[in-house]
């Protein structure tokens, strides 16, 4: 408890620090004026505000030596005069924080998420040329200015979310690839600026991602709407896609660490070994770009550019039966700094369900315990602050160790799941089931499906059926766009109120299409791959949310924009379907091919003539001198010889 | 072709074949069954061999340890099973839940249509339970199963210990890369058939079941366990599933490749199979264990729990533990490994099992017959329906008495002949219409004015609509339009023979060992049937070439092939309750055989009777 009083008194140190420099600096006129005005009605977010000089301060402080005060008031120096190159420190408009959360799971296994968090105050749209990069990886920079992106959402994935063993994941994202873009409204063609966008991130990424076309890409009108702020949401600017064949490895990994400013040689990064992330139930990484508010006013706007690596680890394929966890287990490695770059850099432990260390016990032990409130529920984490010497003790590396008492619980029932399935038999028709449990006990909620259908499943959209408890369930809204052959896939999203404690079921029934010869893929038996559906949901919340969102707060929890206090926003993919299309025999192409023109040429041929022609013996033709006769016979009107 | 368009060489080609019509047909028949039996000398087959590349050259290790401990599960899995006098669903959800699986239960109930008397069951009730192991990093897109049921007594124990031990011991390994459900299925086929049918979401037997709760994206192949000793000498492997469907022949090759691998006995169709092919006991032991497949694939009925896959193009087989008197014995750490490796082989496929074959007769593992080699067999006799129908064509068209003036006068005797074969053929299917409908729709009515059971009732109602339909039809015609002529016989033996024709190629493209039984029995009967051979020894032949008997011999057939031949007696009442399983496993299951006999096999038949007392 030692801990945040002493931040407490930090704070107020600080509050009296930037009281006495506001009047020192009142009477020139600041660009931040307006700020400091609400500053002084409210000391919380002065305190907030005065994180930046506080963290800088205590890397400093780690950098050099005990100058506190001093370094504190160059800071403060440099900020009025952003412009003033005085320091040998840049001015810092971008940040970069970095953060670990490990939450142990019911099922005994373990999850990690970390996040990469690069706050650059720049404004791409405004025309002027960016050409220094500091924190902010190059390359994805270009790729935003050139294709005027607004909104960059990519996520690898491999392995699918088990949510009724894990709960919800902190950032949801389906088996494959996943790509969505919000364009600038001056982007003319979008068309043709996505097909150049998936072509320029295949590379950047390593990934097929030029696979995306018009086949696979889709419009929804509301299920993707821009997590940074916007100020229109016409759907025009927008493209979903997503690759669920896409399989995730290290070549994918590489360039994804690349863009850390660290790189893997520092910091949280060093963790992310591919032998032991690739080694696990559930890998995920992505890579959000997307505008914030710069602070509370929101008068400026910064770009933000989060990259998140979620990995689970199995207890069952990695311990001979030891139930413990520590970082060198999970990833062959301990930590030893932060990344130099990085004004934050703290790890996270998930300790709500272990109040008493009942469950699992905790090594080496930390007395800086947070809270925060995440998909709807106060959790209290235990905190382990890389930034602090403290943190790595005398053996001058942390190596986080959990233990754990209790057996393994039983499955979950979090409040909104969802799965899918191909029902029946043969190759000619089908039916998708999509199934959509709301497990509260007393509130109904609305949620959004999103379903994406490639062109060859032949959907018949008057099969759609609702039924939630036995009863037909009429959604409130549904946009549905038919697929055009070769073209584009269907769209269709509709709007469905979940009933409470139900499970509500989409039904379509579908027919499979005989693809020609060259589309089958290489392996035309593994069956074709249906995308996820996306259930996009506020679900009630137990707790009162923050809609704060420039508030300090851990990465993990903010990453959603919440509108109310009583509902938090998820979004719940299901997996992706296998489907099988009616496939010739390609053994033997050229055989068959062979046999094929022969029967057809030969036996259809002569059949056909034989049938429809009718045979007569032919009498022979008579002669010249026989024919003038009958002429002559003719005209005298005799009949012929 | 070239010889038909020419009108003379044409007309010397037919004037060949109806001449020599008789001999050709004889000895078509004669070389179809030659071929026939020639399909299970060694030298005509061809040995098997892995033609899928993800199971032929991926080497895989098998390190399934704890067969001892898979033991002691199978005990503690029959105690508890006894204590709960079925089957123990809480422990195994608890033994299934602390190896790490997702586990689920699905509850089904299923009243029969009459009451079973080989297994004693009437209203079914029960539950499934299953689990299923997550591959990591997978998607759910694709699954493999591995059933053992839970049998009443102290059958197959071991198999749920052992599928229990695979699972805990599957858990531990990284290397999957599709979902493996691990199932246990009460009341074995029933069981098997609800939970399949609630993956699918599909009902086609009006069975009542609790949807799944977990799935694992669509199946690739499944493997059905049946062990009920704790040491075995050999492992035989099951095949013939449903409507005479075969799994891909890969599986079967999977499988001998693991048990030469591995060092196991193998068998199928509990045989092993002989080095010594040029004797003459040899080349019988081949024969006999082709027709004993020949004979299982004809009955349509699922012989294992894996038949009722390949209905959803799963590819499965059942593997069963056999405990003979050998000496030399295997332990079941050693099954396991087997099983692992074929699971672990599976894993590794990257499609479909689809490059083998689909359509084959084994008369060994180790060899069999393609579709390629056994399909002119039938093609043989299918060909004298063929010819008697060009020779009814040729009599029909040239009558000797007609002259040049015959067009009108053909249309003109061919008018009543419309009549006189739809009469036959409309009669002919209501009877089997009635032969279909009526056994199990009057079952009560039965019970009530006989002293018999439901299920005799439905047998002997079915034999009694069969023997009725041998009086009504065949004096019916005469009702209508009076006597029959030369010409109207002529007229419905060609439809009849054309019919029948159609019928058995259809058949024996599904299921070639029932087309070929049945081609085997009914071909000689379309080719001499006319109403001029005598009467009443042609009416006995005819009787003893009837689908009824066919059935009849086929069972005593294939007890003296099982090497358990019965007495008349025993073998008559083996008799009714194999055909009040063919029409349980018609309700059940969705088997087709026992409508094909009587909507379309044995009104066709009647026909044929028809013709014989047509005067």
């Amino acid at each position: 408890m030692a801990a945040p009083r002493c931040s407490r008194c930090a704070c107020l140190l600080l509050v009296f620090i930037y009281s006495l420099y506001v009047v020192v600096i009142s009477e020139e006129p600041t660009p931040g004026n307006e700020q400091h005005a609400s500053v002084v009605e409210n000391p919380q977010t002065a305190a907030e505000t005065e994180k930046q000089p506080t963290e800088e301060r205590r890397w400093e402080a780690t950098q050099v030596d005990e100058t506190v005060p001093d370094d504190a008031a160059a800071n403060k120096q440099d900020l009025p005069v952003p412009d003033s190159v005085l320091t040998s420190t840049p001015p810092l408009k971008d940040e970069f924080q970095e953060e670990l959360v490990i939450r142990p799971l019911h099922s005994g296994d373990i999850y990690a998420s970390f996040q990469f968090r690069t706050v650059w105050e720049t404004d791409f749209t405004r025309g002027s040329k960016v050409s220094h990069y500091r924190l902010f990886p190059k390359s994805l920079g270009q790729v935003i200015s050139k294709f005027s992106v607004r909104e960059l959402h990519i996520s690898f994935t491999q392995g699918y979310w088990r949510t009724m063993q894990w709960g919800q994941p902190y950032l949801p994202s389906p088996p494959g690839a996943e790509l969505w873009v919000w364009f600038q409204d001056t982007v003319t063609d979008v068309d043709a600026t996505w097909k150049e966008l998936t072509n320029v991130l295949s590379g950047i990424f390593c990934a097929s991602l030029n696979f995306i076309d018009s086949t696979n890409t889709v419009e929804p009108s509301a299920s993707f709407k821009p997590l940074g702020i916007a100020n229109g949401t016409d759907h025009r600017f927008l493209r979903y896609a997503t690759l669920p064949r896409e399989i995730v490895c290290t070549e994918n990994l590489t360039p994804w660490k690349k863009l850390l400013p660290c790189g893997s040689k520092a910091g949280l990064a060093v963790l992310l070994k591919s032998e032991k992330l690739f080694h696990s139930s559930f890998h995920s990484q992505a890579v959000h770009i997307r505008p914030v508010c710069q602070d509370e006013p929101c008068k400026t706007t910064s770009l933000e550019l989060r990259q998140t690596l979620n990995v689970v680890f199995d207890l069952h394929a990695s311990g001979q039966g030891k139930r413990e966890w520590s970082l060198f287990k999970m990833f062959s490695r301990t930590l030893t700094e932060a990344c130099p770059l990085a004004s934050s850099s703290k790890i996270y432990i998930d300790v709500t369900d272990n109040p008493e260390e009942d469950q699992f016990e905790l090594s080496p032990a930390t007395h800086l315990l947070s809270q925060a409130v995440v998909l709807g529920d106060r959790r209290t984490f235990s905190v382990y602050d890389l930034t602090q010497q403290v943190t790595f003790g005398t053996v001058r590396s942390l190596n986080v160790l959990i233990r754990w008492k209790s057996t393994e619980g039983d499955m979950l029932r979090p409040l909104l799941h969802a799965e899918r399935y191909i029902a029946g038999y043969g190759l000619q028709t089908g039916e998708i089931h999509t199934l959509m449990y709301n497990n509260h006990p007393f509130r109904s909620f609305p949620v959004l499906l999103l379903d994406s259908v490639p062109w060859y499943l032949r959907l018949y959209v008057h099969t759609l059926t609702v039924t939630s408890k036995g009863k037909d369930n009429k959604p409130s809204y549904i946009h549905y766009q038919p697929s055009k052959d070769r073209m584009r896939p269907h769209l269709l999203e509709m709007l469905v109120q979940l009933p409470p404690h139900s499970v509500t079921e989409v039904t379509m029934q579908f027919e499979r299409a005989l693809l020609k010869w060259t589309e089958y893929t290489p392996d035309p038996n593994h069956g074709f791959y249906v995308g996820s559906s996306v259930v996009s949901a506020l679900v009630p919340s137990t707790v009162a949310m923050n809609t704060n969102i420039t508030k300090e707060q851990p990465l993990f929890s903010t990453f959603f924009p919440t509108k109310e206090e009583s509902s938090y926003f998820i979004r719940v993919y299901t997996e992706p379907l296998l489907v099988n299309l009616p496939t010739p025999d390609f053994s033997m192409p050229y055989n068959v091919i062979c046999l094929t023109c022969t029967v057809v040429a030969v036996g259809y041929g002569s059949l056909y003539n034989l049938l429809t022609r009718s045979f007569q013996v032919e009498e022979p033709s008579p002669g010249l001198a026989k024919r003038i006769a009958n002429v002559i016979r003719k005209m005298r009107g005799v009949p012929p010889l | 072709m070239g010889l038909l368009s020419d009108p003379n060489r044409r007309r010397a080609l037919i004037n060949l074949l109806t001449r020599l019509n008789a001999p050709i047909c004889a000895l078509c028949y004669f070389a179809g069954v030659c071929w026939f039996m020639g399909l299970a000398f060694e030298p005509f087959t061809l040995r098997t061999y892995m033609s899928e590349n993800a199971m032929g050259s991926t080497m895989v290790e098998e390190r399934f340890p704890s067969g001892e401990r898979a033991l002691a599960t199978g005990k503690e899995f029959a105690a508890h099973k006894k204590k709960v006098g079925g089957m123990p669903v809480d422990w195994l959800v608890k033994t299934m839940q602390a190896q790490g699986l997702e586990v689920f239960t699905q509850s089904f109930s299923r009243t029969l249509p009459f009451p079973d008397e080989n297994k004693e069951r009437y209203i079914v009730k029960g539950t499934n339970v299953y689990g299923i192991l997550r591959a990591p990093r997978a998607p759910r897109t694709e699954a493999l199963v591995l059933s053992a049921p839970c049998s009443p007594g102290d059958n197959n124990n071991q198999a749920v210990g052992l599928l229990l031990g695979l699972a805990h011991y599957f858990r531990s390994q990284v290397f999957w890369a599709k979902d493996i459900i691990f199932l246990v299925n009460e009341h074995d086929l029933i069981g098997m058939q609800a939970w399949l049918e609630s993956y699918h979401h599909t009902n086609t037997t009006g069975m009542d079941w609790s949807p799944l709760q977990g799935r694992g994206g669509s199946i690739q192949a499944a493997l059905s366990l049946e062990l009920s000793s704790d040491v075995i000498t050999s492992l035989d492997i099951i095949l013939e599933g449903l409507n005479g469907q075969l799994p891909n022949l890969d599986l079967a090759n999977l499988f001998y490749a693991f048990c030469q691998k591995i060092g196991v006995l193998c068998t199928i169709q509990g045989r092993l199979q002989r080095n010594d092919w040029d004797s003459v006991s040899g080349y019988s032991h081949a024969v006999q264990t082709m027709m004993l497949m020949v004979m299982k694939q004809a009955s349509g009925r699922p012989w294992g729990d894996h038949g009722l896959f390949l209905r959803y193009h799963i590819e499965a087989a059942t593997i069963k533990g056999i405990n003979s008197f050998r000496q030399y014995k295997t332990d079941i750490t050693t099954v396991g490994r087997l099983l692992e490796g074929m699971f672990r082989k599976l894993n590794n496929l990257l499609e479909r099992l689809h490059q083998s074959y689909f359509f084959y007769l084994m008369p060994s593992l180790s060899h069999f017959v393609s579709i390629g080699y056994y399909m002119p067999a039938f093609g043989l006799l299918a060909v004298i329906l063929l010819l008697r129908a060009l020779d009814l064509w040729v009599q029909l068209v040239s009558p000797p008495a007609v002259a040049a003036d015959g067009v009108g006068d053909i249309a003109q005797q061919s008018s009543p002949g419309v009549l006189s074969v739809l009469t036959p053929l409309v009669i002919s299917h209501l009877t089997g219409a009635a032969l279909y409908i009526l056994p199990t729709r009057f079952q009560e009515i039965a019970v009530e004015h006989f002293p018999v059971s439901e299920t005799e009732a439905v047998v002997l109602t079915a034999i009694a609509v069969y023997t009725a339909g041998l009086a009504l039809p065949h004096n019916t015609h005469r009702l209508l339009s009076g006597e029959g002529t030369e010409q109207g016989w002529r007229v419905l033996k060609l439809v009849a023979v054309l019919y029948l024709a159609v019928l058995l190629s259809c058949t024996a493209l599904i299921n070639f060992s029932l087309g070929f039984i049945l081609a085997l029995t009914l071909v000689p009967v379309a080719a001499f049937v006319t109403p001029h051979v005598p009467k009443t020894l042609s009416a006995v032949v005819l009787v003893i070439l009837s689908p009824a008997f066919t059935l009849l011999f086929s069972v005593f057939f294939f007890q003296e092939l099982e090497e358990m031949p019965v007495s008349f007696q025993d073998g008559w009442l083996l008799y009714l309750s194999v055909i009040s399983q063919g029409i349980l496993d018609h309700y059940l299951y969705g088997s087709l055989v026992y409508p094909l006999i009587a909507l379309m096999v044995y009104p066709c038949w009647l026909l044929f009777w028809n013709i014989l007392f047509w005067k």
